[in-house]
């Protein structure tokens, strides 16, 4: 944040301070947590102990969190190029939900005179274009329309739930009778590759660390993302230069709806096995929260991906051992963001205020 | 087939919208001094929890709604301090939150899942009930229904007709005129979006004690926050136009329900999400008036003066149907 001009102890303060905040953020969270749990009436430490045990209690258990980490990775990188251009894609959990239905669309149809590989390839195709569309008509609606994206991309969430509760029940229901376990299990060969031993999926951890890759190579490296940032800096000074803001918000939305698009497409084929009323697992939600908890810095991104997807796959049992809801997760993920978004909030406000008694001490120099 | 009482659909219609009325009410005034609580949806929850809860262990309905409001003026609040006194987005830190209030909810309102707990019932007003047509349709609610009649035109009366509500609209518009003032218009931003936490705090103790009674996961308040933040815009940060479009959407509900029982072909789940393409397409329509009614008119020959009157008529039309959005809205104002 602050630019290391002065010798390396302003750095080392620097860092130390970033650290210190880091912590009291830990601590507020955890005190703020464990006021909830008892609350709820659960023992907090019983809590924190089987969500530690049910993330990393296990090899099995940590190839959960990878499972839930690789979605999630996918998402927050596509929102990179959203928030660059200082968008709220919060359509996003849409955009996973409509590529999730484009490669079980593309997956349903004559698949098994073709081998599974090309189907693979065909139906991650077809996802990115699905997750793509659905962000354009957001995009489209933002651009052309005047619609504020957090509005249109809401709406076209619950649109894309509709339609996936409409395909369940309606065309794609199963033989017998519908219901909200989803569609028909694919069968086997279309399962996404696993490696037995390790139960990791090679293509899924590809995908995400590709995806990591990419974002990191357009946003840096190339026209495409400097022109993002000078876009979402100051659209009007963009203008100036000649820049289109309207379409360069469209090409990041298509990406980000890309990666979502993906992101689906690993929920079907990965993960559930087929389409379920919950593929999109609220990973675009929580991705969004990602995304700004690791301050917009990709660095940090597969990091708090990580810590997100564990708390998530930690929590899943709370309901059983402690009869809690496992919403616990969402909560402290909620209240992690905001402590941080308060620590950077007071750093800069101490910061003016030093700022402030600086200048009102010259005054009388004057 | 077509037995509708339209009697008790109006009726129903007033009482559908009494919570998505008073949350949108509440957001109407937190806008006008120029913040975005961006919150709603996981607050109405968040409140609509904690007022079953405590009318289910107090057995007092005023504590529930009391409590409700509390807990919505709370979770408001934390949005007006970070972004007034801590220079954050309100669209960050109103989203962050409104992903947690419901998970916060969903996780501490889990053990009163599905309890049959007190509820508000109809208090009808004695001699006006009594009146033909009117009555029935007015007079027969429950307490939050006529809250929720009262608060436009409270809202209404504070915003246009008194000098705190010229203060209240100053700061929202030209917060740095307003401090030259002698305004502080931190403070007013802060004040006004508690008042408008506790409204939308009413909002969901309305839904869990009065129109969806109980609690559960889901409880069926889920998206009528979202509701409630477009119908602002779709007001024009109006109160009485905010109302009108409240009704509007609670008619288009009531007429989703009878549709359902007349088209049973058509699945549930696109009476489900009808609402939001809808939300769509009004904000689309919105601005597309606007863009229309900021365009100037083109000079044209005499020829076409039937066409220019036509046009001036529509222009009208459309200054009534929009509103501005406060001119300082969701950037506060820091001074040096």
């Amino acid at each position: 944040m602050t630019s290391s001009s002065g010798p390396g102890s302003s750095k080392t303060r620097h860092i130390l301070g970033r650290f210190r905040q880091t912590a009291v953020s830990l601590l507020a969270v955890f005190i703020f947590t464990t006021l909830v749990l008892y609350l709820a009436g659960a023992p907090p430490f019983a809590a924190y102990y089987h969500i530690f045990m049910g993330s990393l209690g296990s090899w099995i258990k940590f190839s959960h969190v990878i499972k839930a980490w690789i979605p999630l990775t996918l998402c927050a990188c596509g929102l990179l190029y959203t928030f660059r251009i200082g968008l709220w894609n919060i359509g996003i959990e849409g955009q996973v939900m409509m590529g999730a239905v484009f490669a079980t669309a593309l997956l349903r149809t004559g698949v098994e005179d073709g081998s599974p590989a090309i189907s693979f390839f065909l139906a991650f195709l077809a996802a990115i274009m699905g997750g793509a569309i659905w962000a354009a008509i957001a995009g489209w609606l933002k651009t052309r329309g005047n619609v504020h994206e957090i509005f249109a991309g809401l709406g076209m969430n619950f649109v894309a739930q509709g339609i996936i509760l409409w395909l369940i029940f309606g065309p794609w229901k199963r033989p017998g009778v519908a219901s909200m376990s989803g569609t028909e299990l694919f069968p086997d060969n279309l399962w996404l590759f696993y490696l037995p031993d390790l139960r990791l999926s090679p293509i899924g951890l590809t995908m995400a660390l590709a995806a990591l890759g990419v974002t990191t190579l357009m946003l840096r490296y190339t026209r495409i993302g400097l022109n993002l940032k000078a876009i979402g800096a100051n659209p009007r000074a963009a203008v100036l230069f000649g820049l289109k803001p309207g379409q360069y918000m469209l090409l990041a939305m298509a990406f980000a709806g890309g990666f979502a698009g993906l992101a689906g497409a690993f929920q079907v084929t990965g993960v559930y096995h087929r389409l379920i009323p919950s593929i999109s697992s609220n990973y675009g939600y929580l991705a969004l929260m990602v995304v700004m908890l690791a301050n917009f810095n990709i660095w940090l991104v597969p990091v708090v991906a990580l810590f997100f997807a564990g708390l998530n796959v930690g929590s899943i049992q709370l309901p059983i051992v402690l009869q809690v809801d496992s919403s616990l997760a969402g909560v402290i993920q909620g209240a992690l963001v905001l402590t941080v978004l308060a620590a950077h909030g007071f750093h800069g406000w101490r910061k003016q205020s030093q700022i402030k008694t600086l200048s009102e001490g010259a005054v009388p120099n004057a | 087939m077509l037995d509708i009482n339209i009697t008790i659909m109006l009726a129903s219609v007033l009482a559908g919208a009494a919570p998505v009325l008073l949350a949108t009410l509440g957001e109407t005034i937190t806008e006008r001094a120029g913040i975005v609580n961006l919150s709603l949806d996981g607050s109405i929850l968040l409140s609509a929890m904690t007022a079953f809860v405590v009318a289910y262990n107090t057995k007092s309905l005023v504590l529930g709604f009391a409590a409700a409001a509390l807990v919505g003026g709370l979770v408001a609040m934390i949005v007006a301090i970070f972004s007034i006194y801590l220079g954050q987005s309100q669209v960050a830190v109103g989203f962050v939150l409104t992903l947690m209030t419901r998970d916060l909810a969903y996780f501490l309102g889990n053990s009163y899942a599905r309890l049959q707990g007190p509820q508000a019932t109809p208090v009808p007003i004695p001699f006006l009930e009594n009146f033909p047509f009117i009555g029935p349709i007015f007079f027969t609610h429950s307490l939050p229904v006529y809250i929720s009649l009262f608060a436009i035109f409270a809202c209404w009366w504070y915003l246009f007709r008194t000098p705190m509500g010229l203060t209240l609209r100053s700061v929202g518009e030209h917060p740095a005129a307003a401090y030259a003032r002698g305004v502080n218009p931190g403070m007013h931003q802060l004040w006004y979006t508690l008042c408008g936490g506790l409204l939308v705090g009413l909002a969901g103790a309305t839904f869990s004690l009065a129109i969806k009674p109980g609690w559960g996961r889901p409880q069926g308040a889920e998206g009528t926050g979202w509701i409630a933040l477009a119908l602002v815009i779709f007001g024009g940060w109006h109160p009485i136009r905010a109302a009108f479009g409240a009704y509007l959407f609670s008619f288009l509900q009531v007429i989703g329900i009878y549709l359902q029982g007349w088209l049973p072909s058509v699945p549930t789940q696109v009476f489900q999400v009808a609402p939001f393409p809808l939300m769509i397409f009004t904000l689309l329509t919105i601005s597309y008036a606007q863009k229309a009614s900021e365009r100037g008119l083109p000079a044209e020959t005499a020829k076409q003066t039937g066409r220019i009157e036509r046009r001036a008529r529509l222009k009208r039309l459309l200054r009534v149907l929009t509103g501005n959005a406060p001119a300082a809205l969701g950037r506060p104002f820091r001074p040096e």
